[in-house]
């Protein structure tokens, strides 16, 4: 081995490593480490002075255990000082163990500092090129602070050696990614343009790499970088004979520096000027040329080399999705790759394929290609490349194959990698449901889905069904007959079960009059099942039974003896036990005519965002879901288009004790409880059960008057079965304070709570005003706020606890400090318990904690706006959402909203002056998300266009979800 | 963020609500945040062996220890899991992973979605060159007996996660520079400077 020989090895660090290797057994070898750290502690600790050369030694070992995967809690010192050696390959290893174990303490930072100040003024372009790498390697926001300055400086600076200028580009890149504000623009940035006129290609590299990610934040800044980049690419693709000596990688020129162009010209529109954007046609054109040429080799490094040029090529073509022409050729390139026998490119081209399906001019194209998808979906035996062909089927699908993708996806679910089964039925699902012609159909293709991946189908996919066949009465006799045609199976799943007890609850009656599905036939199916079945399908059953009674007076008795079983009414669950009771006794001494209220057939859903969506949205990452916004887009003409938003009564708030009359019948209870106060639900439950349920029931008739006025009681049942909809419902409450700060929250006869809340940046503060409106004192009164699931890790909020007793007329006031995270989804949840009268209060209100509440307003001209508005077009950055006014359209209160809603309102930037515009940043404490939005309003049809873009695909679908229900 | 928990202690002395609107924003900041996100870079660099002993590690993110090692557990799983004759290709949460096997030896990268896939593929076949350039048919033990080494070469090649210098020419002519450099400069640093 040359290498030992070469200079510096260390002999004492060579046997070291030996021993470790010969150890026999893990035991032995962290003995033997103890053994090496003890060592080397006391020759640190030890009085004599360390040469560097044994100083070097010892930190390489540290090194070599740390990589090793133990911990190391010393030696940062002794690495510090080889900083400052002379020598060469001290300083080398000095900076290694800096760069790899780098820590935060500020002392040693300071230090550290200073060697790489020292080295960066000594010219040494070895040494600079040392501290570079090392602030590269760290980049920590100190290095930053102390560096950002010089950097810029040494990087333009005529008399630089060409290494140096590489590292000093990376390592501005770097500083930029970490700590971007502190990176200061100046006359240095149209030098650093030019450098990509620069004679080593070596400088080039790098430098298109730092205007790359500068020109993502500040485009206008490096505009000019556009035509020098393109004759850069014109000149290493076009050129028949240029010789870039070791550039040219397996005979493909400058691979590297290519995709980095093709990167950079990613960052801007199509160039306007004829020549450029001429040129680079040819450019783009020439390298899909190249493609159908012949190997210059056979080494897979050429084809790889060139291919990713080519991928670069049709990256950029689709992002300027301008040219017909070469989105066609693109296609039919990525065509010929998706036969090819490299599995890597069938890979990427099914890849590549997703975005092409998204463009007008290529959605044609790419759906000629369905056959080769799908039988690539049948034979492929990577689970990647399956994968990638779902999202090409899904990506490709419109109303003309629809049919033929669904029934191919739900063939394939059935031999289906586990790992990727339940996006696959999320993406059956929604497809399914967008393009359904006949619902007939999407009602078979869901039970088929429960089918076939029962365990697969979340819950999303059959509330949605059940929304769906509620909103639609065309389709309502059909799913009966189909779902107690399914039941029929001796096993079938338990969320078909769902799915059926839940339909013929509802609908049952539209098939009762076949004797082979008369009324008793069909409970006796249903409770067949029931047995087998988890407590909360079980509980839906219960409901089931009390509708059947309303719906089928005839077998009232068989239910009712039902109920009355031990097993019911002393079921060991409390949530069994308690319906069971109720129903029994609501049927026992209801009248028919308070029956047929009471259990009415449920109201149509709200129109709302499919849950399905949400939750595919949910499972991959921002960017994976192609044509999302088409979906969303769609969608409202589509599938429930005709149904006009109904509210439900449900309140966001559910009082836990039967003396208000929201929750009659206590179903509202468990859920909410559940998701909210796991801890607490114990408790109230119990109380509910043992002191509060027999007076509740008996004072039923008292208060039936005025429950039963509440004309859709039975929608309940929507909250019990369908936690999130509870939730869902609640937001009527959040959306009244989207635009505004302060007003009543919630108002009953106990009490009233009051807000008053203040937002700066991504902090803020809400004073929360609790009114007793009764003359009697609150006792143990308490408040929680809770934070669901990942909103605990985007939402930081601190309160103290309020006084435990509340005087009658009395207000307590709680303070609630909020530091956003990061951006977030859901609201957080104010739970109140206190004792009134001996009963123990329980409510939870949504706080009005919406992302839009962390925006700072932007000010900037109609050139600004649109140059922004143009560099957000990824698909996935834009939503847009088409809705009906539901206030009176009025410009000044329209424009009160928007600024209401924490943007700045951008006047005279529209052409249209009828529409209105607003920017502002969305502050964090991870991340800053810039947003920009756009409102038209069309006041003949009394309806408005919101389209929202902002960096970040979860920002813009919760701020129009916000905004748009504000007008 | 120590500048705006400044703000919320004064709101606290300060009864009014209306400070928090009277503190003047800088919108040329504010403005400059659109883009961040945008950033395509590449997360990481493992070399492991077939028997999942970690080799090399680099980190182009800030990222903490614990998370570190999890994320090498998971790779190193996953990737040797792999049946052969698959793509290179693998999707990570968020990330893409790309990886190849040289003998032993597997490496792998962790990039963001839109990156490019092949030309990865090629940044690990490059340095991979480089190593066998500088060692002369390298072999794991030269990577575990020389580990500093590879990291350096890394290093002269890779930075920031970006490709720094293609030229495999220049890397080595930089590597052998500073090797034949050092003892030079050693002897002339060690002179005394009287």
């Amino acid at each position: 081995m040359p290498a030992v020989s070469k200079g510096d090895g260390m002999r004492g660090l060579a046997v070291f490593i030996s021993d470790i290797r010969n150890c026999k057994s893990k035991e032995a070898e962290i003995k033997r480490i103890n053994k090496e750290l003890a060592n080397i502690r006391s020759k640190f600790k030890g009085d004599k002075a360390l040469d560097g050369y044994s100083k070097k030694k010892y930190v390489c070992k540290l090194l070599f255990i740390f990589l090793l995967g133990h911990d190391i809690d010393f030696g940062h010192m002794e690495a510090v000082n080889l900083l400052s050696s002379n020598r060469y390959t001290e300083k080398q290893i000095g900076y290694l163990f800096i760069s790899v174990l780098v820590n935060s303490n500020s002392e040693l930072i300071r230090l550290i500092n200073n060697g790489i100040k020292n080295d960066l003024a000594s010219r040494n372009p070895t040494f600079m090129n040392l501290a570079l790498h090392c602030i590269a390697n760290v980049g920590s926001r100190e290095m930053a602070e102390a560096f950002t300055a010089d950097i810029p400086k040494i990087l333009v600076a005529g008399d630089t050696m060409d290494s140096v200028k590489q590292s000093a580009a990376l390592c501005l890149l770097r500083l930029n990614r970490t700590s971007p504000d502190l990176v200061p623009m100046g006359e240095w940035t149209s030098r650093v343009v030019h450098l990509l006129n620069d004679q080593h290609l070596g400088v080039v590299t790098a430098a298109t790499s730092l205007i790359t990610t500068l020109a993502q934040k500040n485009p206008e800044e490096f505009k000019t970088s556009v035509s020098l980049a393109v004759s850069r690419l014109s000149r290493i693709v076009t050129s028949a004979s240029t010789d870039l000596q070791d550039y040219t990688y397996y005979f493909v020129p400058a691979p590297w520096l290519s995709v980095k162009l093709l990167r950079l010209l990613q960052c801007y529109p199509p160039p306007e000027e004829g020549a450029v954007r001429g040129r680079l046609t040819e450019c783009l054109e020439t390298i899909l040329n190249k493609a159908q040429e012949p190997p210059k080799s056979k080494k897979v490094q050429h084809s790889n080399a060139k291919n990713a040029v080519l991928f670069e090529a049709i990256s950029l073509i689709i992002h300027h999705d301008s040219e017909p022409n070469l989105l066609v050729r693109a296609c039919n390139q990525l065509g010929q790759f998706l036969q090819h026998r490299e599995t890597n490119l069938r890979y990427l081209a099914l890849e590549s394929m997703c975005t092409l399906a998204s463009s007008e001019f290529s959605h044609e194209a790419v759906k000629t290609h369905i056959e080769t998808v799908i039988n690539a979906l049948k034979t492929e035996r990577d689970v990647s490349v399956r994968q990638r062909a779902v999202d090409l089927l899904y990506a490709m699908c419109d109303r003309s194959n629809a049919q033929q993708i669904v029934a191919e996806m739900l063939n394939y679910l059935e031999t289906a990698d586990y790992s990727i089964r339940e996006e696959i039925v999320l993406k059956v699902a929604i497809l399914a449901e967008k393009y359904a012609v006949d619902y007939t159909w999407y009602v078979d293709t869901i039970l088929n889905l429960i089918r076939i991946a029962g365990d697969y189908v979340s819950e999303e996919v059959w509330y949605r069904v059940i929304q769906i066949v509620i909103n639609r009465d065309d389709v309502q006799g059909y799913s009966a007959k189909t779902v107690f045609e399914a039941l029929q199976a001796p096993a079938c799943h338990e969320n078909l079960v769902k799915v059926g007890g839940y339909i013929l609850g509802e609908f049952g009656n539209l098939i009762a009059g076949d004797p082979r599905s008369s009324p008793l036939i069909q409970f006796n199916l249903l409770h067949s099942k029931f047995h087998l079945c988890s407590v909360p399908t079980r509980a839906l059953l219960l409901s089931t039974y009390i509708k059947f009674v309303n719906l089928f007076p005839e077998i009232k008795a068989t239910i009712q003896d039902v109920l009355r079983s031990d097993s019911q009414l002393r079921n060991a669950d409390v949530e069994l036990q308690q319906r069971a009771v109720e129903y029994l006794r609501l049927s026992c001494i209801a009248s028919t005519d308070i029956l047929a209220t009471v259990l009415e057939e449920m109201p149509p859903f709200p129109e709302r965002e499919s849950s399905i969506l949400t939750k595919l949205k949910k499972k991959k990452g921002p960017g994976k879901v192609p044509d999302m916004e088409e979906t969303k887009k769609e969608r409202n003409s589509d599938m429930n288009g005709s149904t006009e938003p109904v509210s439900v009564n449900s309140s966001a708030v559910t009082m836990s004790t039967p003396s208000t009359s929201t929750d009659l019948l206590g179903l509202g209870l468990a859920p909410v409880l559940n998701s909210v106060a796991p801890a607490s639900a114990g408790g109230s439950l119990l109380v509910d059960v043992f002191s509060d349920n027999s007076p509740a029931v008996a004072s039923l008739a008292h208060t039936a008057e005025e429950n039963f006025s509440s004309p859709r009681i039975g929608s309940a049942d929507v909250v019990s079965d369908d936690p999130a909809a509870a939730v869902h419902d609640a937001d009527e409450l959040v959306n009244k304070f989207v635009c505004k700060n302060n007003g009543v929250l919630f108002e009953n006869q106990l009490m009233q709570i009051g807000l008053k809340s203040e937002f700066r940046q991504n902090l803020g503060r809400m004073y929360i005003f609790y009114g007793n409106k009764t003359s009697t004192q609150f006792l143990s009164f308490s408040t929680a706020v809770i934070c669901q699931d990942a909103l605990k890790t985007q939402l930081n909020i601190q309160t103290k606890q309020v006084d435990p007793a509340v005087d009658g007329g009395a207000q307590v006031q709680q303070i609630l400090n909020i530091e956003c995270v990061s951006d977030f989804m859901e609201a957080p949840i104010l739970n109140i318990q206190f004792r009134y009268g001996g009963a123990l209060q329980n409510m939870s209100v949504k706080l009005p904690v919406t992302l839009n509440k962390f925006f700072q307003p932007t000010e900037m001209t109609s050139q600004d706006f649109f140059q922004r508005w143009k560099q957000l077009s990824i698909p996935q950055q834009e939503v847009q959402k088409i809705f009906k006014a539901k206030h009176p359209m009025d410009t000044e209160v329209t424009k009160a909203k928007i600024i209401g809603f924490g943007v700045a309102l951008l006047d005279m930037v529209d052409p249209n002056p009828s529409n209105f515009t607003g920017a502002g940043v969305i502050h964090t404490k991870n991340i800053q998300v810039g947003c920009l939005l756009r409102l038209e309003p069309n006041t003949q049809a009394q309806m408005y266009r919101l389209t929202l873009r902002t960096s970040r695909e979860t920002v813009s679908q919760r701020l129009c979800e916000l905004l748009s229900e504000q007008f | 963020m120590p500048a705006a928990s400044v703000i919320l202690v004064e709101q606290v002395r300060s009864p009014g609500l209306s400070i928090l609107r009277a503190f003047n924003y800088d919108t040329y900041a504010a403005a400059n945040c659109l883009y961040i996100e945008a950033v395509k870079q590449m997360h990481f660099m493992l070399l492991f062996s077939r028997q999942g002993k970690l080799r090399l590690q680099k980190w182009f993110i800030a990222i903490g220890e614990r998370e570190k090692k999890k994320i090498i557990r998971e790779m190193t799983q996953s990737v040797l899991a792999r049946q052969p004759k698959t793509c290179n290709f693998m999707d990570w949460k968020d990330l893409k992973i790309v990886y190849k096997r040289y003998a032993s030896l597997y490496i792998c990268c962790g990039m963001e979605d839109q990156d490019n896939e092949l030309l990865t593929i090629e940044i690990m076949h490059r340095y991979v060159e480089l190593l066998d350039k500088y060692f002369g048919n390298v072999c794991e033990l030269d990577i575990i007996f020389n580990f500093e080494k590879a990291y350096f070469i890394l290093d002269e090649f890779l930075m920031g996660g970006e490709v720094q210098e293609t030229s495999k020419l220049s890397v080595s002519k930089c590597i052998e520079e500073s090797d034949l450099m050092q003892e030079t400069m050693e002897e002339y640093m060690s002179k005394p400077t009287f």
